[in-house]
Formats: C-alpha cells, sequence, structure tokens
C-alpha cells in the first residue's frame, strides 16, 4: 500500500508516494536523496538518524514517514546558512575535533541542536546526559562534550 | 615564510564535508539501475544443510535473483584465504580450512550467509529473504575455546579443532628460572570477546561495465587495494585491471573493515551475472554477526620474581578462539601480534609463550584495535600489578626496578626496541594523575560510601608491522610496505596520494601538514588522495597504527624525489651547479646568494619547458616512492585510572583516567589526542561494558546495542593526558603511530584500579556492577 506524504524538509514543500511502511529516515535518505542523516543500528539506540521534527530532535528510524505528515524537518543540510557558512555549533564541533570519522556527526549536531535551545550555557554532565541517546566510537566524548558546551554558549538560546 | 606545521593544532580538513551531510558514505552511493541484496543467515551455529527452498522468493514481486553456495561453487568463485600461515611446534602448517563466501553443506555459526536474494528494492529482496525455507540437521555447537578440542569437529581438515598450537621463547630456560623464584605471581583469566561496533555498518555496492569488461566496488574498507588483490587473485580470478575498488568516506573501522568479507565478494560477481548494481548495507543486527570480532583468550600466566622483585621470566599459556572460519589475518594476532609483545617495557631476561588456536561455532575472530597487543598488555600490566599487591612493594617502584633502560634492547621475544624513555612517561603521569593525593582522594570517597582504587598500566606496543621479508619469513602472506605519489602541478599547487586510508583517523589534515611543512607551502595548497585503486598507485591500506610511520614515510621519500629533481631544474633556471642549490622552505636558492626561483616557479618550469634542460631531464614534477620500514615502531606510556565503586550496586565509574604517550614526533596534537581519547574509551568499554555472551547452542545473546553496551557518553570522564616525544629512529619523520594506544593500556589500567579498590586478586571483564557487586558481597560474607 502507497501513501502521500507531505512535509517540509529543510524549508522546501515535498511531497512522494511511499510504502506506508517507509521509515521517515528511508524517506530522507531514498527519495529525498539527503544522505547526511545515517542509519548505525536498528534498535533506535545509536542516534545517527537524529533530525529536527518542528524543532524538536528525534530519531527519525524510529518513526514512519507519513508520521511527519505536515511537519517541518530540519536536517543536517539545512544547518548550514545558504552560503555554506558553518552555524556555530558546526563551527565548535570543527574547532574542538568533536568528529572523527563523521559517521555518528550529524546525529549529533540535530540533537546539540535542540539541546542547546534550552541550555545556553551547559555543563559537562548536563551535555553528558543529553547525550545519552547519541552513539560515537572514535571520539571517547571527550571533544563532542567540549564541542557542545562551546557551540551552545555560541548560540546563545537560538537556533 | 610560513610558520611550521608539523606539531601544530590544525583543523581539520575534512570536517566541514561531514558537518554539513555532503559525506559520502557506502551507503550513500546510489548508481543508475541499483539492485538490493539481502542475505539469507544461519540461524544455527553448527548444521548441516539439507535443501534449500527459493521457489518462493523467486517469484517474489521484484526479485531478479537468489543464489547459494552452490551457485558460486559452479561458478568456481573461490573461497575466502587467510593472509597468515603460522607454522606450528611440530614444523607443520596451520589448519586451512575452506571459507566459502556462501555456506557449502553446512553451517559453522549462527549469521553465517546461506544465500542471498537480490531484487529491484530492499524491502522486496527482504521480504522474499524471508520466504527462504533451508532444511538444516543441526548439529551440537561449541562456542568456548577452552571446550572446543573435545567438541564435535567443525571442520573435517581439524578433527580436534585446533587450528595450531605455537609457541615462542626458550621453554627450558624460563622452567630453570622459575625452579629458582623467590615469588611466583599467577593469574588466570578470559580477555572478553568484543565486538568493533564502527557505527558506521559494512557496506558494499558493485557494478560492471559489459562495455569495459570491468567491475567497481564501493566498500566500506580500510584497505581497498588489498582487497582488490585478494578478492582478484584468490577468489574470483580475474585481472587486477578489471577491478576497481573505492573505499569512500568509511564511519570507522577499528580493524573491522580490513578484511575481505563474503558479502563483498558476492554483490561483486552478481553484479556481471545481472548487468546491474548490487549493494548491500549491513544493519546493526547483522553487524553482530558478520562482522569480525576481537581478542576471546584464555590464559594462565605466570611471572617470577628474585626477592627484590626483579623479573626473572614469564610463562604463558593462551587458548585462542578464532570462531568458526579463518578470517583474512586471524592466525598472526595471536601469536606474531601477541606473545612478542609480553616483554612490555621490561627487561625480563626469559619468556615462553605457548598458544593454542582453536576453531568453535562463533563469529570468525581477527585484529580489532590493537590485536594481540592489549592481550599482551593485559598479561604483563595484570602480573605486575598483582606481583606488587603480593610481595608488598609499591607497583610504581616494582616498574622502577624493571625498566629497560638502554636502547636498542633486544627482547627474548624476537622484537628489537629502537627507543624508548619510560621512566619520562611514568614520571609525567605520576604528577599529571596527582597520585600524590590519592589517599586524601580515598578518603574523600569513603565519606560518600565509595570505595576508591587505583591502577596503573604501563604499556608498548609494536606498530608499522615490518619489514616485509622478516613478516615473510614468519609466514605473512602479503608486503608490508606503503606507497606514496606526490604529483606537482604546473602552478605549484600538490596532489598527494597515499595507500594509507583514513575512517576518523584525519589523514587529509595530517598528511598536508607533512607535505606542506616540507616543502613550505601553505597548507591550503596541498590535497590528499587515498581509498580509489583507480586513482592511488597501490597501498597496503590503514592498521596497526601504520598510516603516518609507514605511509607518512613513503611520502616523505617521494617528497625528496620532488626536492631533488627541483634542484636540478632550479640549476638550471639559476645558471648555477646543482650541488650548490638549497632548498629551503618553498625556494631554490644559490648556495650564499640572494639568487632563487619559488617552488611554484620551478613546478611551472616543468610543465612548460621552454627553458628547461630537456637533453637530460624528462619534464613534469610528479614521483612516487614504496617504503618498507626496516623495523616496528615502539609507541609506550603509563596510564593512571581511579575508580569509584558503589558499595550498595557495585557500579563503577571511572574517577580519573590520565595517559601519558610517548609517539615520538607528533604532526597534529589534536589528532593525535583525540585518537588517545577514542582509544581509551574502547579500552574502558572493554573493561566495564563490553563483552559478547554466547549461549552454549552458539546464539549470540549480546547481539544489539541493547544487550552489548558500548561506552556511552556518561560511562568515561574528561581526560587528562600528556605526550613525551623520543623520536623513532629510523624513520626520518621520527614518528610512530597512535591509534591504538589508548585501547592497548587501558584495560589493565581500569581493572588493576578495581582489584585495588576492592582488595581483590581479579575481576573478570567487563567489570559490570553485577559482576562487581558478587566480589563485593563475597567480601561481606567473609567479613562475617
Amino acid at each position: 500500500m502507497t501513501i502521500k506524504v507531505s512535509m517540509k524538509v529543510n524549508g522546501k514543500p515535498v511531497s512522494a508516494d511511499v510504502e506506508a511502511r517507509t521509515l521517515l529516515v528511508t524517506y530522507i535518505r531514498e527519495n529525498l536523496r539527503l544522505t547526511g542523516t545515517h542509519v548505525g543500528c536498528d534498535t533506535a539506540q545509536c542516534g545517527a538518524c537524529t533530525v529536527l521534527m518542528n524543532g524538536r530532535a528525534i530519531k527519525s528510524c524510529s518513526i514512519v514517514a507519513m508520521q511527519a505528515e505536515g511537519a517541518d524537518i530540519m536536517t543536517i543540510e539545512g544547518v548550514a546558512k545558504p552560503d555554506g557558512t558553518l552555524h556555530p555549533m558546526q563551527q565548535a564541533f570543527k574547532e574542538n575535533h568533536g568528529l572523527q570519522c563523521g559517521f555518528c556527526t550529524p546525529g549529533m549536531v540535530m540533537n546539540a541542536l535542540d539541546f542547546a535551545k534550552s541550555h545556553p550555557n551547559p555543563t559537562e554532565q548536563e551535555v553528558r546526559e543529553a547525550l545519552e541517546g547519541n552513539l560515537c566510537r572514535c571520539t571517547g566524548y571527550h571533544n563532542i562534550v567540549k564541542s557542545i558546551m562551546a557551540g551552545a554558549r555560541a548560540m546563545g538560546g537560538k537556533i | 615564510m610560513n610558520a611550521p606545521l608539523i606539531g601544530a593544532r590544525i583543523q581539520r580538513k575534512e570536517d566541514y564535508r561531514f558537518l554539513t551531510g555532503t559525506g559520502v558514505y557506502t551507503d550513500d552511493v546510489a548508481l543508475p539501475n541499483q539492485t538490493y541484496a539481502a542475505f539469507v543467515r544461519s540461524p544455527h551455529a553448527h548444521a548441516k544443510i539439507k535443501t534449500i527452498i527459493a521457489d518462493a522468493a523467486k517469484r517474489h514481486k521484484g526479485v531478479l535473483a537468489v543464489y547459494t553456495g552452490e551457485d558460486l561453487a559452479t561458478a568456481k568463485v573461490g573461497g575466502l584465504p587467510c593472509g597468515w600461515l603460522i607454522t606450528d611446534v611440530n614444523g607443520k602448517p596451520m589448519k586451512e580450512p575452506p571459507y566459502p563466501p556462501l555456506a557449502q553443506g553446512k553451517v559453522r555459526h549462527v549469521g553465517e550467509r546461506v544465500a542471498v536474494v537480490i531484487a529491484e528494492t530492499l524491502e522486496q529482496a527482504r521480504d522474499a529473504a524471508e520466504s527462504i525455507e533451508v532444511d538444516y540437521d543441526v548439529l551440537p555447537a561449541v562456542v568456548e575455546a577452552r571446550k572446543a578440542r573435545s567438541a564435535q569437529a567443525i571442520h573435517d581438515i581439524a578433527p580436534d579443532n585446533t587450528c595450531y598450537v605455537w609457541a615462542l621463547g626458550d621453554k627450558n630456560a624460563v622452567d630453570a628460572a622459575f625452579a629458582k623464584a623467590a615469588h611466583v605471581t599467577k593469574l588466570e583469566f578470559v580477555n572478553n570477546r568484543l565486538v568493533p561496533n564502527a557505527i558506521e555498518p559494512r557496506a558494499a555496492n558493485a557494478t560492471y561495465s559489459r562495455a569495459e569488461d570491468s567491475y567497481t566496488l564501493y566498500v566500506a574498507s580500510q584497505n581497498p587495494h588489498v582487497e582488490r588483490l585478494l578478492m582478484t587473485a584468490f577468489v574470483l580470478g580475474l585481472p587486477e585491471t578489471k577491478v576497481r575498488v573505492v573505499a569512500p568516506d568509511v564511519g570507522g573501522g577499528f580493524g573491522s573493515k580490513i578484511y575481505l568479507y563474503g558479502e563483498d565478494v558476492v554483490v561483486t560477481w552478481a553484479a556481471k551475472k545481472l548487468n546491474r548494481p548490487v549493494k548491500w548495507t549491513s544493519d546493526r543486527s547483522e553487524a553482530y554477526l558478520s562482522d569480525a570480532h576481537g581478542r576471546d583468550h584464555f590464559t594462565v600466566a605466570e611471572l617470577a620474581l628474585d626477592r627484590d622483585g626483579k623479573f626473572l621470566a614469564m610463562r604463558v599459556k593462551t587458548t585462542a578462539n578464532l570462531g568458526a572460519y579463518l578470517s583474512t589475518f586471524a592466525s598472526c594476532i595471536p601469536t606474531i601480534l601477541y606473545a612478542t609483545l609480553l616483554a612490555g617495557q621490561y627487561t625480563t631476561p626469559q619468556i615462553y609463550c605457548e598458544v593454542t588456536a582453536v576453531f568453535t561455532n562463533t563469529t570468525p575472530v581477527d585484529a580489532y584495535r590493537g590485536a594481540g597487543r592489549p592481550e599482551a598488555t593485559y598479561v604483563v600490566e595484570r602480573l605486575v600489578e598483582t606481583a606488587a599487591r603480593e610481595m608488598k612493594l609499591d607497583p610504581i617502584e616494582l616498574r622502577r626496578r624493571n625498566f629497560i633502560r638502554e636502547f636498542p634492547y633486544q627482547t627474548p621475544v624476537a622484537l628489537c626496541y629502537d627507543t624508548g624513555n619510560y621512566e619520562a612517561t611514568l614520571e609525567s603521569a605520576l604528577k599529571l594523575a596527582d597520585v600524590s593525593g590519592f589517599q586524601k582522594r580515598k578518603e574523600d570517597s569513603a565519606r560518600r560510601g565509595k570505595l576508591r582504587g587505583i591502577g596503573y598500566a604501563c604499556y608498548i606496543e609494536a606498530c608499522g608491522i615490518a619489514p616485509s621479508n622478516v613478516a615473510g619469513s614468519l609466514g605473512a602472506r602479503a608486503g608490508l610496505f606503503e606507497a606514496g605519489e606526490i604529483r606537482v602541478h604546473p602552478t605549484g599547487t600538490v596532489t598527494v596520494f597515499t595507500g594509507s586510508h583514513q575512517h576518523g583517523q584525519g589523514h587529509e589534515t595530517t598528511f598536508a601538514q607533512v607535505v606542506a611543512d616540507r616543502l613550505g607551502l601553505p597548507i591550503e595548497a596541498v590535497d590528499i588522495v587515498h581509498g580509489d585503486t583507480s586513482k592511488v598507485l597501490f597501498g597496503m591500506g590503514t592498521y596497526g597504527s601504520r598510516s603516518i610511520a609507514v605511509g607518512g614515510t613513503a611520502i616523505v621519500k617521494a617528497l625528496d624525489k620532488i626536492v631533488a629533481k627541483g634542484k636540478k631544474i632550479a640549476a638550471h633556471l639559476l645558471e648555477a651547479s646543482e650541488s650548490d642549490i638549497e632548498y629551503d622552505r618553498g625556494e631554490f636558492k644559490v648556495a650564499g646568494t640572494d639568487r632563487k626561483k619559488t617552488f611554484g616557479e620551478v613546478a611551472f618550469a616543468a610543465y612548460v619547458p621552454h627553458n628547461y634542460p630537456l637533453e637530460k631531464l624528462e619534464p613534469g614534477l610528479n614521483e612516487n616512492a614504496f617504503y618498507d620500514p626496516t623495523n616496528f615502531t615502539f609507541p609506550a606510556g603509563t596510564y593512571v585510572c581511579e575508580v569509584e565503586v558503589d558499595k550498595d550496586t557495585g557500579a563503577t565509574q571511572i574517577a580519573a583516567f590520565t595517559a601519558v604517550d610517548d609517539f615520538g614526533k607528533v604532526i597534529n596534537p589534536m589528532i593525535v589526542e583525540g585518537q588517545v581519547h577514542g582509544g581509551l574509551t574502547q579500552g574502558i568499554g572493554q573493561a566495564l561494558t563490553e563483552g559478547c555472551r554466547y549461549e552454549s547452542s552458539g546464539q549470540l545473546v549480546t547481539g544489539s546495542f541493547m544487550d552489548y553496551c558500548i561506552p556511552r557518553s556518561s560511562d568515561v570522564p574528561l581526560f587528562k593526558l600528556d605526550l613525551c616525544e623520543t623520536p623513532c629512529t629510523h624513520n626520518p619523520l621520527g614518528v610512530k603511530g597512535c591509534g591504538e594506544a589508548g585501547a592497548i593500556g587501558a584495560p589493565a589500567a581500569v581493572i588493576n584500579a578495581i582489584t585495588d579498590a576492592l582488595g581483590v586478586k581479579d575481576v573478570s571483564m567487563p567489570a559490570t556492577a553485577q559482576t562487581v557487586w558478587k566480589h563485593l558481597q563475597e567480601r561481606s560474607h567473609a567479613r562475617i
């Protein structure tokens, strides 16, 4: 059974006929070819697929596309300015070497964006708690924690 | 003039694409007419395959083909080769059973590939795969290495499930030393089986061109040239010229993406059969069952000491679990990369190690970050710490009494350490960790109802395995050199082609720093290309912390040739003698004068050779080099771990972790620190949270991120790091490598700290809350 889904992704209206079981992450990756959103597990643990849905960080592997009907989705491709300038959170990851292989990075950044809205000056402990749902195998989290603390300060509570 | 780039904290050139979602990993590659593969995997650990009924699958909507092991056998597709031949104690070759890419007649571990379905969409392939009926005759399985020798044979050629019994060292001399020892410390432990768990799952996407009769395979690999060599020469019988292997952005490897896997072979072979691109991407559940695992040793280890605590000898007996088949480099991990490291940082005069490697009905085991060296360090550093406690000596003092202090140092286990300064890393670590303040912190913890412990590990590792001819004499079936090419463009910008592969290590930055520094160019003028057999001349890839020491040196050798040719061109342009030309940070100068030509001017002259010595010099400025190291490099360091154990729950927190490493010359300290952070966290994971559990029937119980716990951010602290610099003596950069150190040194430091906190001799890894809680219960019962 196919079903029509329509939503806004990175500010652009999109719609497609998809199988009802199509996960949001599959729709984003395969239909929209926005391959910055990654799939690192099949149990909603790793967080590599994190996107913003109506401003909230969600794991896009955990809902089907039609649950995002009418929603406003932001993926990693929509974070930098249109001229390519990095967002302050992305810049903080770069300056603090908060990424290595880059695979978990989009999910980390998307989660951090949501977190930083309500935590403009977070403690190390707060950041570590916020990262409970995002796995990284490269960095030991050390520089991710530093990146998010710095990025949140730079954002001043606003995406 | 440009500031020196070697040693600078340069931000990474590769970050932008990863931060904006524009990196291209294998699963991101979508080819025209793409098809998708799903594998049918064995649900049993050991069984005969009676029949495979695929009629319904073949009729399923969108299905293009179903293939089984029989189809591959008919097509004469070969088995997966092993790259290292170990010769056993009797001078006989190891048992090398066939390893078909799809099972033939029998399955030997849960998750083994039995059939593949290829369809128009992934969903169709998966749905059809579900409908395949395989009739199995289930056989008894064995999962534990210690029980393997008496279990039912897994392979006909190894009736006692033994691949080899191998030994290193002088057994008689070791026995004699033990006979006169004042003290003997003995430990018996399991080095737990781990799953590498790169966050990007493995993936392969192959396409075939009838027009050119050639294949292109995109694959998440750490070494695309090795993948091509193994696949063409040993499995598919194709010339290398007809197969291009591209390893694009790769999301972590940690060893698991070194090997040639059956999935890679099957999609490549099927791409020609179907004349369409075939893609397979592992999901995490498949990864747990099919990525090569790491470690899994059972070891009995003894250390003999004299009354002053001088080490007299070490005796180690290990049973290594190789899993159901020989993965690509499986055989050399528990031997060549393990027993040779048992001297550690110490002058132990006699060492004997015997390794029995067995087959079991489990996923194949191969190199995982550290590969043999973490297991060796765990043996040495657990023994040393335990000996100190038993002899009531300060563990630091005991280590100092036995440190190697003169170099080069020939160990009794084959390696010759070129250089080191173990006192320096130890001293720095003790200060940075504020060891003198530990007692006070312990009291503070006690007031909060927590048990605090401190543990040390002084590790050594051997990086950049080499030289090729020595490795060859020990059984290596591949070379261990690296290749590099410097292509200078007419305007003086530089493209560097390297056989090293990056999957998180930051080579695009580090290697560019080396080249830009040596040539005196801005880093923006240098780009690094890697990971594509059609672009890079050759390569052995990235593993064993070899990239900077071997790959970096190949680049430097090519650079030397560029400068040498540049001097000839400059001499002509400046009408000077070649021997008077000096190269200094971007300029060719006539010594002692102000006459000079910039690097760009010389490059331009090479490509627009109007004023050029064409009669004796070829135009162009492009050089390559192959570098085969003369020895391993030997990074070393001291790690200090402090833990706090909750007396009620057994939960252990890493209260502080200090790591002081000596990686020789460091190119980019920011990147090196990042490598240490990641390595330490994997080592802490092994010690505290990670470990495979197999049910006795051979089912992997820990088969997802929900059952197998890789560290989360709350499991680790901010690390305290420092670096000491004792340059390697046998490569031009003085570099040693840094990728694995953390994973090598951390487990022993953590367990030494927990045993200190609990006041017990040993705690098995992973020291989960449950494991520690049991020790606490025994302790409190003992008090009653």
